[in-house]
């Protein structure tokens, strides 16, 4: 291992490990809502607060079904040929997302805009 | 001469066969559960190996034939179209960084390893048409850089050991 490889692999390592911890402590809250966004058109936003079971199809005979528990998200079921958005693991924080990428589909964690106004009208 | 391209033929084709079963063996072995597209970067110790035996036309060839064949055996059209964008970002950086002469085979193999990752969240939010799967970004870098270490310690240790025997073949 020459020492540039070793600054390298420092340096990515840190920069990684600080961009990491930033998220952490500027965005790692508990999300409110998610946002659904199917071929680059947002489809939905729904409150991860109600529980709901929502299908989503992608026009092209892709289906996928989405399931908001306990305040949190995940894809239940999907027809895509790869199935990684199945085994993505359940998301609520805010900015985790699940993505089926053959369908197109990105479901994401947002703050919530009607929470953050809620917070500041009381 | 004539032995030296045989030799190289069947050089590549074992290295290319070597790609398949890392490619399977990787596949056996999901991590995506961890972080959406994290991966272990296996079959890029042959793509390593070739590009220091041979240069990088050989693995780019090898590169190509590698994604597509595990794309058809284990995956399939949509999985080759997101291997190859993954594959060549790496590839591009790989050779780069050689050039540069700064670094060793681990250097080269953790750029790999980092950029594969980075060309894969690209596909993802150009597909999507959103930013969120650079949410992923540090958490891929990192493993990037780690998986792509170990590879390149794997590569290093065949390349000292290989030294001598391999002829270009040109």
């Amino acid at each position: 291992m020459k020492k540039n490889d070793f600054y390298l692999a420092a340096a990515v390592l840190t920069a990684a490990f600080i961009l990491w911890a930033a998220q952490r402590f500027f965005l790692a809250s508990e999300g409110e809502r998610i946002t659904v966004t199917q071929n680059g058109e947002a489809v939905g936003s729904y409150s991860l607060r109600e529980d709901d079971i929502l299908t989503f199809t992608d026009g092209a005979g892709g289906r996928n079904v989405l399931v908001i528990r306990d305040g949190e998200a995940f894809m239940q079921e999907a027809d895509c040929p790869d199935g990684l958005c199945i085994r993505q693991k359940a998301i609520s924080k805010k900015g985790e997302s699940i993505i089926c990428l053959p369908h197109k589909l990105a479901v994401e964690v947002t703050a919530g805009e009607e929470a953050e106004t809620d917070a500041v009208t009381r | 001469m004539r032995q030296g391209i045989r030799e190289k033929t069947a050089y590549m084709g074992v290295l290319l066969s070597l790609a398949l079963l890392l490619s399977y063996v990787e596949s056996l072995i999901p991590l995506d559960f961890v972080v959406p597209g994290i991966k272990l970067g296996l079959a890029n110790l042959a793509v390593v190996t070739v590009l220091y035996w041979y240069g990088w036309r050989e693995a780019i060839a090898l590169n190509v034939m590698r994604v597509l064949l595990s794309g058809f055996l284990f995956g399939n059209l949509f999985m080759i179209m997101y291997s190859l964008a993954g594959a060549f970002c790496s590839f591009l950086m790989m050779c780069f960084v050689r050039k540069t002469g700064k670094f060793s085979v681990i250097g080269v193999s953790i750029s790999g390893g980092i950029f594969h990752n980075v060309g894969q969240i690209g596909v993802a939010v150009c597909v999507t048409e959103t930013a969120g799967a650079a949410f992923y970004l540090p958490a891929l870098t990192a493993a990037g850089a780690v998986t792509g270490m170990l590879i390149g310690l794997v590569a290093g240790e065949v390349l000292k050991h290989t030294e001598g025997h391999i002829r270009a073949g040109k």
